[in-house]
This record gives C-alpha cells, structure tokens and sequence, in this order.
C-alpha cells in the first residue's frame, strides 16, 4: 500500500502521531456531544485507514463513556463511478455493518476528504443495506476540492491544498512512525 | 498472508485458464469473490459496479447453468446482458467466430463471455478483440470459472486448499472442468488424485503433477475431497468404456462406497449430475454433498471475474 512507500524529500509534517490522537480524542468528544443515543451509532470505516481511524476513535468513546460502540465496515469499490478508467484493481473486501440500519445512525469514517466521490460511493453502498435514520462523516484531513455537495461532520484539521499536492496518511498497520505529511509536486 | 497484505493488483483484461494464473491471482479472484458472495446477503442484492457495460454471453455450445449464472451475475452488477447461442447465431449460416465477434465488438460490448467447442478459442478472440474476453469453456481445455468456484467452495468449507487431498473421478480425457481443477489445486498447494477407466484418464496426465488411480475404492478412504464428473455421453463414442451400468458399477460412488469416505470428505459435482450413473441420490442429497454451494458460489465467483476483468480499462 502507497502509505509505506519512501517518503520523499519535499514531505512536509503537518499531524504528527500524538497529534492524530488528539485529534480522535476531540471527534470522539464531538460524536458523543452530537449523539445523545450512542447505542444507535454505528462507526462505518472505509479501507483500510478509515477502518483502523474509526477503531480508534471507537476506542476513545469507549474510554470516555464506559460504553461500547458498534464499528463496521463499507468497501465502496463495488459502487465507483469510475469503473473501467483504471489500469488496475486493488482488492475489494465484504462490507459489514450491524443489520438492520433502520433507526440507527452510520458515521463514515476515512482519512482524508478530498473530491467527496468515495463519500457518495459509500453513501450508495450503506443504503443498499438499508434505510438508517441518519449519515455522518467523520475525516482525519479534509484538504478541500469537492467535486460534490459534501461537507464533513467531524474533521481532525483542514488542510488548505493545490489539487496537484499529495495526503500521504500513515496510521495502523506496518506504519513504524504514524502521522500526515503534504508532499507539494 | 493476505492478498491485501501482499499489495496484489488485478490487471487482466480476460480470463482465459487457470494455467496461465499464478497462484496469487487465483487467491485473489477468490478474495475478491468472497466480497461478491456478501452482496447476496444485501437488502437490495445489486451494485453498480458495472452500470452501462455490455455483457454478451455467447455460447456456441448449449448449456444453461453456466449461462444463467453468469447472466445473473452480469444483473447483480448492473450490467447489460444479451444472450446468443449456437441456434441463433450466424455461425450456423458459415460466419467466421472471428467475423461474430468483430460484429459483437462493433456493438460495443464490453465483456464478451464465450462457450465453444474449439479448444483456444477464448484465447484466438481476446488476442484480436479489446473487449474482454471470459472462457466459459473451450472444448475439452479449460473451464476456469467452473475450477474457481469449486475451489472456493473447498477453501470455505475446510478454511484452506494447501495440504488438500482431492480426487477428481470419472471422464478426465474429455473434461476441460478436471483440466481446470488440476491447475488451480496444484498451484495453490493441493493433491491430486485422477480416477477412471485407463481409457479416460491416461497416463500422459502425470505429466501434470497428479496421481492416477484406476481402483476407486483405494482412494476414497484417503481423501478429503472428492469432485466427481458427469459422464459426458455426448462427447464420447462407444470405445472408451463398455456402458454405463459398468461405470457406476466400478467407478459410481453409489451409498455403499460413500461408506469408505472420511466423514469430513467433501462430495463435489459441476452439475448436471446423472444421478445413478456417477453418483447416487441419497449420495448426491446428502450431509457430506455441497453441490447446491458450489451452484451459489458459482455466482459470487462469476461477479469478481466480471467485475476485475470486465472494471480495468482496455
């Protein structure tokens, strides 16, 4: 996966790992303001980031509130609007999400917001599952540049970007040394 | 490992054998099938994966099972399916398969599925055509959508292939689904058994990498599954073996040989079975037979070849 690439030399630091989880500590805060009913809230990540990115803010919201909370997951390769433009695949993986969705709320978890495509991709996929009451976004960056009338619920920092930059996000997995870096082209 | 894990890629435009696959891209066309297989599940059992592709299933020889799963499996995706066979055709009015297809391809079809009777015609199309070309069987070559979906249902019913013991019995010489298997269970790490009457299944398959056994009592205790064919009576003349009372009789697995079966073995069969003849009823309906899994998986694994050589771009 690209996150374990070589960073280049022109990599610029702007969240570092203690600073990711400050920043999940405060959207677990804001979640928890916003949801009187936890027990209906379902934290949806997407691949893979987004899943490791909700498990922690799950975590936090466990530590705070002495309460468990529901995690799933939403692979959107299957709902894309750019089938066949890519030269290669990367594997999809089963969505899971705590049935039925009626009356529940589903908060989309990812690393970074950018065109908002895989936001609409994953919208279509949880209804394709079901009705829930409400859908929140929750992000770690959100660099701007929307391509669709999306906005974030929860946002860890706002990052002003030129389209040609780079996000690169290295959290969970391998990652020895976890953190955001902007590589500018 | 997991295929995720190894950073794996699809980037096939057809799929035309498992011979020519590695075992890393079977692991993940059977990765990938087991998120398909989920969509089965949904509340609303279709995604747009494929919105505003053209699907022809073109099958020169008669078959419907193989055609109605992959039609349903082209539905399931959102995409458009016409159907032409031997009957309608104008392969019957002297057309070239490559003149059909250049029509086809002129239509703007996008996936072309195809059954033929001609070994490498699969591949003689995806050499000269963009679109992508699936094999739904090439006379008796390969039938790789048939051994993927029998390997899925191996790997989740008994969590693993490698260190497998399988026997395939029965019409191996004819049988493009044996040829298949054989490939896909050695490279991901199975034994193979071949066994059948020396007429249908020679030696030269050694060659292969496969045992062969012509005593089928000797191999049913030893193995932990067994994937039995249908007699193809249409493609056989009389020579090969003396009738069909005497085939069940040496080589069925009737109740009686069940019997000597492990009881985790698992029984296997492509479909359509004669019952009686390769297998018997009570066998074929019973606790250790998933041949009603491999129908639905057949589907899920028919959705992720769709979906990877049908979604990269040609």
């Amino acid at each position: 996966m690209n996150d374990f690439k070589e960073l280049p030399a022109t990599a610029v630091l702007i969240l570092d790992g203690p600073a990711i989880e400050r920043a999940l500590r405060r959207i677990a805060h804001e979640i928890i303001e916003r949801n009187p009913d936890l027990t209906s809230v379902v934290l949806a990540g997407i691949p893979s980031r987004g899943n490791e990115i909700a498990h922690r803010i799950a975590g936090f919201i466990t530590a705070i509130e002495k309460k468990e909370i529901s995690t799933g997951v939403i692979d959107v390769s299957m709902h894309r609007d750019d089938v066949g433009t890519r030269a290669e695949l990367p594997i999809v993986r089963a969505s899971q999400l705590p049935l039925p969705l009626e009356g529940r709320t589903v908060i989309i978890v990812d690393d970074v917001l950018y065109t908002g495509r895989t936001v609409r991709a994953a919208m279509d996929a949880i209804s394709s599952f079901g009705r829930p009451s409400r859908i929140q976004l929750a992000v770690l960056i959100d660099r701007g540049h929307r391509e669709l009338p999306i906005r974030p619920d929860y946002v860890g920092k706002n990052v002003p970007t030129s389209s040609s930059d780079r996000i690169r996000v290295r959290i969970g997995g391998r990652s020895e040394e976890e953190g955001v870096w902007t590589i500018k082209e | 490992m997991t295929t995720e894990a190894m950073g794996i890629r699809w980037a096939r435009k057809d799929l035309l054998g498992l011979r020519e696959l590695s075992a890393e891209e079977i692991t993940f066309i059977l990765d990938t099938a087991d998120a398909f297989k989920q969509v089965g599940t949904r509340e609303i059992k279709k995604v747009p994966a494929l919105r505003g592709k053209t699907l022809v299933n073109f099958f020169i020889e008669p078959s419907t099972r193989t055609r109605t799963s992959f039609e349903l499996a082209a539905f399931r995706l959102s995409a458009d399916v016409i159907n032409i066979s031997a009957t309608t055709s104008s392969l019957t009015k002297g057309e070239s398969l490559k003149d059909t297809a250049r029509n086809l391809e002129a239509l703007h079809a996008d996936i072309l599925v195809l059954r033929h009777g001609s070994a490498g015609a699969a591949q003689f199309l995806a050499e000269r055509l963009r679109t992508s070309v699936i094999n739904a069987g090439d006379g008796a070559h390969e039938h790789p959508t048939q051994a993927l979906l029998d390997l899925y249902t191996i790997r989740e019913k008994r969590q693993r292939i490698a260190g497998l013991h399988v026997a395939i019995i029965g019409d191996i010489l004819f049988s493009r689904v044996a040829r298949s298997n054989i490939f896909g269970l050695l490279k991901l790490g199975a034994r193979v058994t071949l066994v059948g009457p020396s007429t249908l299944v020679p030696r030269e398959f050694e060659k292969l990498g496969v045992q062969i056994s012509h005593r089928i009592d000797d191999v049913l205790p030893e193995v932990d599954v067994v994937n039995l064919l249908r007699i193809q009576h249409e493609r056989q003349r009389k020579e090969y073996f003396p009738g069909i009372g005497e085939y069940t009789r040496l080589f069925g697995l009737t109740k009686e040989r069940a019997r000597l079966l492990k009881p985790e073995c698992l029984i296997m069969h492509p479909g359509p079975i004669n019952r009686g003849v390769e297998i018997d009823s009570q066998v074929a309906d019973g606790l250790q037979s998933v041949i009603l899994d491999q129908v639905t998986n057949g589907l899920a694994v028919r959705m992720a070849v769709l979906y990877l050589c049908g979604g990269i771009a040609t």
